[in-house]
């Protein structure tokens, strides 16, 4: 397991320093003339060269990226044009915030969708296979802004269970965080679902269609048993390899969700970097956000080498 | 054909989903007859008019008949979502068949190369690439086709990697054929099925994708009557005329449940 | 009289295909009594498998009983309740099956998959259940098991995996074992091993047995008494003994004539084979289901269903006229003489190939003469399929040279010329991957001639329909895809496309080990004879030694990369042989005697841990202390036989003076 989470990580690092690579290609190199876009189009020519010599952008491309990254590693992510701060903390800041928002998420989906999964699997074809089929394709098919507006209609606006505006009241009890985020969260719940669901319920599909099942039953086991211990443990791989993946899908549904809630979080701070055109505070929130996803990624992978013996053996090598 | 009919009577969800795309397929393209006012033209009816005989979907607060949008709207998505998925599929098929047959350090190149552009969130991709190009429904689908490109190269390359490895390609080989003759001609045919299946599943993701770059304000720009651009435009009427939000946001939810449906029906034939 | 522990009775079982329900079993009644083994052979898609399902009560969800009747111990299946079921299965019957790989679940450990069978179907304690798991892997003779327990299936060779899925079934104490296939997937001295095992277990622990079977040889190996089953039906039934040496049912007698018998070449002793193939599933006339391919039907036969007759009290055939059934070898064509064997053809001189650091092929020097077939015989991780591909290219050599005609060829397929591509050709083994899925035959084919034959588009086109009929297919299977095809067909279309440019030497990596026997025998025939026309080379890769006696002339024998003998077929099976070879001719079911032989479990070296002398040194029961150490020399016992041993000529095995 040391050996596989080592060559793991080693992946990882390749990973990120060629995403580093392709972030600097975009936001460094594809807008062209950088000094021409700070100091506009009625700037003399003179100037413009004299800011892109003074910002270094006239140096070897190699070397202007590993002088990006090196300030990167020194906690230097440039500064924001729009709100001009530092971008790292600010980043740091807003992430917190995501991760709070992503945790309610998350700790609402894995039971309702994996538990889903797994009672439709159990009959596939049964009525409660056919209704959350039909449940799960219908969710999956809904972008996160239609199931946000409907929620924001019926649970906000219409019920009044729950505010519109994500908040999270500084001094509030544990209940009143959640509170306040409910809806957003149960948006991510919504657009998350239909997949993990729909993976879940195929990996039950095939384990109980596996021989190992087969050998389970007729070797006399109670029913319950066999399910437990033959058929769910390897029903539920399937769903944790996409796990990492659905991550991704999570992140850009914050950028959708925060804004439309409001909620001043990394998704929201991207989505205004983008709008303003901000491309140190974009550069530094796509960076920020790929390596958190990775570092998901990583660890969906490690769960699945302790609950799969064979891939942990398999990749020591 | 035969094939086709048959798995049309034999899998209803196909048949469906095939119909529910068609209907915007056909509405789009013929839009300007079917649809009964011009999409962009302000005060054909008055402003957040509920639905009626005479607006079928009701109007927004400019006084745009909402059905007419919803049936233009369609062009985007549905010229958007092809385009962009036919550019994913060239090119994931293209490097998913070369890191299958090269094996070795060229498919660990490939592999570690795609890994890294799978490890940006899709929409955050699009969001940093589309801000440095500039947002144009062209920049839309090239962004759409390559960031779907590394999923679409994974899915042919793990089927290709099988079929590499049987018999008949060895077979090739021994009678001189040349590495494009066994890609393209004996391997490529064989990989057609879970491709298909992909295709039509990242199809689904291609709408889901553009619409909601539209509503970031990332994809086609306001007053095009984009679905994306049209639930953002309007959500501030969600208590007053929700019937704006919701006309463009059940067909953008159609039009994926008909690709879902197309996508399943099509795997499960895969799997006959 | 006794209860039997299972019985059918007159059932017969339908599967739903396409919306129809098409009959796989028809009228089968059998029963198993207690403490006896009943084998039931038949080809593929004869309905064996299913039969054991239902015997097990579980029978796939688009199967339906539409007549008849199973019961354990006297109980009906039909009216027995889930849970009355569910304490039945493992206390009264357990089964073994065909794959034993995919038959463990992959994330428990062995000790778990054992114990739990303990701990449930008796009630003993986590520990006491393991202690329990532990006597069970004793019993199925397993020498290390406290390792073993905490092992993970993937970690454990086939061989073993097999002995674990039989101490699972033997963990409930069951009267009845079922075992489906259970020696299909392993190696020849695996099977042997785990055969002798099966004949311990009937006499210590007096379990009966259902054994089911492709393979008449383990059938006769180990059973009592056995049906013949053909099309869904039981044909035969008869103890074992007579069953081979009287059949009474045309079936029975042209399979049994099909099989090689591992005593004679084919020169001496041609095999029969059956005309046609057998009836589709759902798909039979109204008479018996054997009459179109029957040697002695009549007009009768095809009329009306022929009924399961006792001819005497212990033998039925379902057959009208039992009598006119050919006696064992009656069936078989009689025999020509070879042409003698030309110039040396195909050469490899030091033939060395690694990979991951081990070397795969040790030092392979070998020829094959024109019209001549060498076959190259050794088991599974032996290098038989590494120097098939070293030789046509597809693995470049890391040392050594391949000659053609005595011209040596470039390492790389890719640096080759054409005319030796035409010149040196293969069949591969799996009927299922041979071809390309999405091409018909005859564009597939005449891809081949042109490539091949150097033809153009047109010319190698006309050519595809007649050779087609040189591999005796019909010429419409030019219009058909691969899965429209059996698997017969496939390899004869595979042999035509090897024979494209009329090839001097054609490699075949267990071309026949896919099929059944009789489609087997048609396939061997159809070699040879292509062979005896056109003076072809053969290097036969196999480890099937009754189908290497049958078709070879001279035998290499190869263990761990290194040739550890080569000579004439009937020296190597009659004459002074190295021990390795003796240990692979032990290992044949029925090989002159009729149990097989219980050795001690070879035990399996690695590739890596190899020795720099002998590698079969750690296995060997002749070993001596020079044996790991000094490479050994050559003996030379006959002219032409090559034997790499330490043993002097007159203490090697199948000597004189042994």
């Amino acid at each position: 397991m040391l050996r596989y989470t080592l060559r793991r990580l080693g992946m990882l690092g390749v990973t990120l320093l060629v995403a580093s690579v392709l972030i600097f290609l975009i936001t460094a190199v594809l807008p062209g003339d950088i000094g021409r876009i700070i100091l506009g189009p009625f700037a003399e020519e003179s100037a413009v060269r004299a800011l892109n010599e003074s910002l270094g952008l006239n140096d070897p491309l190699v070397w202007r990226y590993f002088d990006w990254i090196a300030g990167v590693l020194q906690g230097d992510w440039g500064q924001s044009m729009s709100l001009n701060t530092p971008v790292l903390p600010l980043a740091l800041e807003r992430f917190s915030r995501s991760l709070a928002l992503a945790a309610l998420a998350v700790a609402m989906l894995l039971p309702l969708a994996i538990g889903a999964g797994v009672a439709a699997g159990r009959r596939p074809g049964g009525p409660l296979d056919r209704v959350l089929s039909v449940v799960g394709l219908g969710l999956g098919a809904m972008p996160e802004f239609v199931t946000g507006v409907l929620l924001i209609v019926v649970l906000g606006l219409g019920l009044d269970w729950f505010p519109v505006q994500a908040t999270t009241p500084a001094d509030g009890s544990v209940w009143a965080v959640i509170h306040g985020l409910m809806l957003p969260a149960l948006c991510l719940v919504l657009l998350l679902f239909a997949y993990l669901f729909r993976m879940t319920r195929s990996g039950m599909l095939s384990a109980l269609e596996a021989d190992y099942t087969r050998t389970a039953r007729l070797k006399g086991l109670p029913e319950r048993l066999v399910l437990r211990r033959h058929v769910l443990r390897n029903a539920l791989l399937p769903t944790v390899t996409v796990m990492g993946a659905q991550l991704g899908w999570l992140v850009g549904g914050l950028v959708v969700v925060e804004s439309l809630f409001r909620y001043p979080g990394i998704g929201s701070l991207l989505h205004n970097a983008a709008t303003n055109k901000d491309i140190p505070l974009l550069a530094g929130c796509t960076l920020l956000v790929t390596a958190v996803f990775s570092l998901a990624n990583l660890a969906a992978d490690l769960v699945y080498a302790l609950l799969n013996p064979r891939v942990r053996d398999a990749l020591a090598d | 054909m035969r094939s086709l009919t048959r798995s049309l009577t034999v899998s209803p969800g196909l048949t469906i989903g095939l119909l529910m795309v068609m209907v915007w397929v056909v509405t789009a393209a013929f839009a300007p007859w079917v649809a009964p006012h011009e999409p962009t033209a302000m005060g054909v009816g008055p402003q957040t008019a509920a639905p009626s005989w005479g607006y079928w979907f009701g109007t927004d607060q400019y006084g745009r008949d909402i059905l007419s949008r919803v049936i233009y709207g369609g062009r985007y998505v549905l010229a958007i979502a092809p385009a962009s998925t036919l550019l994913g599929l060239i090119l994931g098929t293209l490097i998913g068949l070369l890191a299958a047959y090269g094996r070795g350090w060229l498919d660990e190149v490939i592999m570690r190369l795609l890994d890294a552009i799978m490890a940006f969130p899709i929409v955050v991709l699009a969001l940093l690439a589309l801000t440095v190009l500039g947002s144009s429904t062209l920049n839309v689908i090239l962004v759409i086709g390559l960031v779907f490109a590394p999923l679409i190269a994974r899915t042919a390359r793990s089927a290709a990697l099988t079929e590499v490895r049987k018999e008949y390609v060895e077979a090739a080989r021994l009678r001189g054929e040349g590495h494009w003759y066994v890609m393209v001609m004996e391997v490529a045919p064989n990989i057609r099925g879970p491709l298909m299946v992909e295709a039509t599943i990242r199809l689904g993701y291609a709408v889901f994708t553009s619409a909601t770059l539209g509503f970031l304000g990332l994809g086609v720009q306001p007053p095009a009557p984009d679905w994306g651009v049209m639930v953002s435009s309007s959500r501030s009427l969600l208590t007053t005329a929700p019937w704006a939000v919701l006309a463009p946001a059940l067909a953008i939810a159609a039009v994926v449940i008909g690709f879902s449906l197309i996508a399943d029906g099509l795997r499960d034939r895969e799997q006959q | 009289m006794t209860t039997p522990l299972l019985t059918f009775n007159a059932l017969s079982i339908a599967f739903r295909r396409r919306g129809e329900w098409r009959t796989a079993v028809r009228d089968v009644s059998l029963s198993v009594q207690p403490g006896e083994t009943v084998g039931l052979v038949g080809e593929s898609g004869c309905g064996k498998s299913t039969l054991a399902m239902a015997g097990l009560g579980y029978l796939p969800d688009n199967a339906r009983i539409l007549a008849g009747e199973i019961s354990l111990t006297g109980e009906s299946l039909a009216t027995m309740s889930p849970a009355r079921l569910q304490q039945r299965r493992g206390d009264t019957i357990a089964a073994v099956y065909q794959n034993p790989a995919t038959a463990l679940n992959p994330a428990l450990t062995i000790g778990r998959q054992i114990s739990e069978i303990f701990e449930y179907q008796k009630g003993l304690t986590a520990r006491a259940a393991m202690t329990a798991a532990k006597a069970m892997l004793e019993q199925v003779r397993i020498a290390n098991p406290e390792q073993l327990l905490r092992a993970y299936p993937y970690q454990i060779s086939g061989g073993m995996q097999q002995r674990v899925v039989i101490a699972m079934a033997l963990a409930g104490e069951p009267d009845l074992l079922v075992l489906d296939e259970p020696t299909t997937a392993l190696d020849a001295s695996i099977q042997a091993d785990v055969l002798a095992l099966f004949d311990d277990l009937r006499r210590d622990l007096g379990v009966a047995m259902l054994l089911i079977s492709h393979d008449l040889g383990v059938v006769r190996a180990v059973c009592d008494r056995a049906a013949v089953m053909y099309a869904g039906e039981i044909v035969e039934t008869a103890p074992v003994s007579e069953l081979f040496a009287q059949p009474k049912h045309p079936y029975t007698a042209s399979l049994i004539d099909c099989i090689p018998t591992g005593h004679t070449h084919w020169s001496h002793e041609r095999l029969a084979s059956i005309p046609g193939y057998p009836p589709a599933l759902g798909e039979r006339g109204a008479g018996c289901a054997f009459a179109p391919r029957c040697p002695v039907a009549r007009a009768a036969c095809q009329q009306q269903p022929v009924a399961l007759a006792w001819l005497n009290n212990s033998h039925a055939s379902r057959c009208l006229f039992p009598e006119d059934t050919a006696a064992p070898g009656g069936n078989r064509p009689p025999a020509t003489p070879g042409r003698p064997a030309g110039e040396r053809v195909l050469e490899s001189d030091d033939l060395v190939v690694g990979y991951k650091g081990v070397r795969v092929l040790d030092g392979v020097t070998l020829d094959v003469r024109a019209g001549e077939t060498l076959a190259l015989v050794g088991e599974s991780g032996s290098g038989k399929s590494t120097l098939a591909r070293a030789l046509t290219g597809l693995t470049v050599p890391d040392a050594g040279s391949v000659r053609l005609d005595g011209t040596a060829l470039p390492g790389a397929q890719r640096k080759r010329v054409q005319s030796t591509r035409r010149a040196l050709q293969m069949v591969f083994q799996s009927p299922e991957n041979t071809l390309n899925a999405s091409h018909r035959i005859g564009p597939a084919l005449g891809r081949a001639i042109r490539e091949l034959g150097g033809l153009g588009y047109r010319a190698a086109r006309a050519l595809v329909p007649e050779r087609l009929a040189q591999v005796a297919l019909e010429a419409d299977t030019a219009n058909r895809r691969p899965a429209q095809l059996s698997g017969g067909q496939r390899q004869r279309v595979a042999i035509a496309r090897a024979f494209a440019g009329d090839p001097k030497a054609v490699i075949l990596d267990e071309p026949t080990s896919a099929l059944d026997v009789s489609v087997q025998a048609a396939v061997l025939d159809l070699l040879i004879d292509l062979q005896q026309r056109r003076g072809t080379a053969y290097l036969f890769i196999s480890h099937d030694l009754a189908v290497v006696r049958y078709i070879a002339d001279r035998v290499a024998v190869l263990f761990l990369g290194r040739i550890m003998e080569v000579g004439p077929v009937e020296r190597i099976f009659s004459g002074v042989r190295h021990p390795y070879t003796a240990e692979l001719l032990a290992a044949i079911p029925d090989w002159a005697q009729d149990h097989p032989s219980t050795q001690a479990a070879p035990v399996m070296t690695g590739a890596r841990d190899r020795p720099t002398g002998c590698p079969y040194a750690s296995r060997c029961a002749y070993v001596m202390p020079q044996c790991a150490n000094e490479p050994p020399p050559v003996r030379e016992p006959a002219p032409g036989q090559q034997i790499h041993c330490h043993l002097p000529i007159n203490e090697l095995p199948g000597s004189l003076y042994e």
